[in-house]
């Protein structure tokens, strides 16, 4: 366990993700709780993101069935380390349906950040890329620095996956940028930009 | 949908209420069902790790305008609790068939505590059961609690009895 390492490192988070969903066009996008859902938000609210304030674990989950439902869309899931470790029996589920549409992109800063910034298990040993590559997901990789954030973004946004990235970024405490917290709206919102007006019934 | 072949019955009632995503993880109640699932080309069939991995992919199935279905047992309803979270907070649809243990005729103790406690877990996290006893009534059960997941109730659950499925028996 090294706690203090990852408040050096060079990628921050609020730049990533806003590098991830730059010009996004039909990207559909799942925001895990915490931090990731409000980077998604700092980097512009949309009808097509669908942020979530609980459910720990099950962002990857909720990304394959988007994926697998919207085959022809691609499907971004937007997650912290300690989320995607509550749920990493979902990359297995992930690489057995292996939907070439999934990415999942991991913002890694080895913290527990809504609770307090204490170490999660990345802080010490476990690597999420080497599990996501043994649970058989074919494009996996860590992105330490801006050169691996730039084959990050491009396998993220264009090869064919399901692809994983652990990002690493700097353990910060940011400002708070909250999404709408109604679950039932922002689901009916999403559903309504994505299929039309006769979604909700 | 008379009772004879429930098994197909409940395959036919996903069917019908246009079912396009069955997660799973496996009973030994469920297994022909699994198996028309997975031989069915209109069908996407998710084997899972836990059962809360289902609760999720469901939400994620609806936000892409699909209906999905998940099949467990009784003890991974436990597993689900706070993915549930989805489904009573978001409205999320949830359609779930449970195949029962840990009542009528368990030999194995360690399914009671689960079993026994399923119907009010569902409950408490907002879904509603039906229990399903009669071969002739799981079909007509499954579609009621589709129509009433996919309308805008959220979850719905058929709870397949032991009575039903036939007990698990253990032989040295």
């Amino acid at each position: 366990m090294d706690a203090a390492r990852a408040t050096t490192y060079p990628l921050r988070r609020r730049e990533v993700v806003s590098s991830l969903l730059f010009d996004r066009g039909e990207l559909l996008v799942i925001a895990g709780l915490g931090a990731p859902a409000w980077d998604a938000t700092a980097a512009g609210d949309s009808p097509l993101t669908f942020p979530l304030w609980g459910a720990m674990g099950g962002a990857s989950s909720m990304g394959l069935g988007l994926a697998i439902a919207r085959p022809e869309r691609r499907v971004l899931v937007l997650t912290g380390d300690g989320e995607m470790l509550m749920g990493m029996g979902s990359l297995a589920t992930v690489a057995a349906l292996a939907p070439g549409n999934l990415a999942i992109a991991v913002l890694d800063n080895e913290r527990y950040g809504e609770t307090g910034m204490q170490p999660t298990h990345t802080a010490g040993t476990t690597d999420l890329a080497a599990i996501a590559a043994a649970a058989g997901i074919p494009v996996t990789g860590t992105a330490h620095d801006a050169q691996g954030l730039k084959r990050a973004l491009s396998d993220l946004r264009g090869a064919v996956g399901p692809v994983f990235y652990a990002i690493k970024v700097r353990a910060e405490e940011l400002p708070l940028a909250l999404p709408p917290r109604d679950g039932v709206w922002l689901k009916d919102r999403f559903r309504t930009a994505l299929l039309g007006d006769g979604a909700s019934t | 949908m008379t009772g004879a072949d429930w098994r197909r019955d409940i395959f036919q009632a996903l069917v019908d209420l246009d079912v396009r995503q069955v997660a799973f993880v496996p009973d030994a109640g469920h297994t022909r069902l699994i198996e028309m699932c997975c031989d069915d080309s209109r069908i996407v069939t998710v084997p899972l790790t836990t059962e809360e991995e289902g609760v999720a992919l469901l939400a994620g199935a609806w936000l892409g305008g699909q209906r999905g279905a998940l099949l467990m047992q009784s003890s991974g309803v436990g597993n689900c609790i706070n993915m549930l979270t989805l489904v009573k907070s978001c409205r999320f649809p949830a359609l779930i068939i449970v195949a029962m243990r840990g009542q009528w005729g368990e030999t194995n103790p360690w399914q009671m505590a689960m079993g026994q406690a399923t119907t009010e877990s569902l409950r408490l996290m907002g879904v509603v059961s039906i229990d399903a006893d009669r071969a002739e009534e799981v079909g007509a059960a499954v579609k009621a609690a589709g129509d009433m997941a996919f309308n805008g109730a959220g979850g719905a659950a058929v709870l397949l009895s032991q009575r039903l499925i036939g007990a698990k028996v253990f032989e040295d």
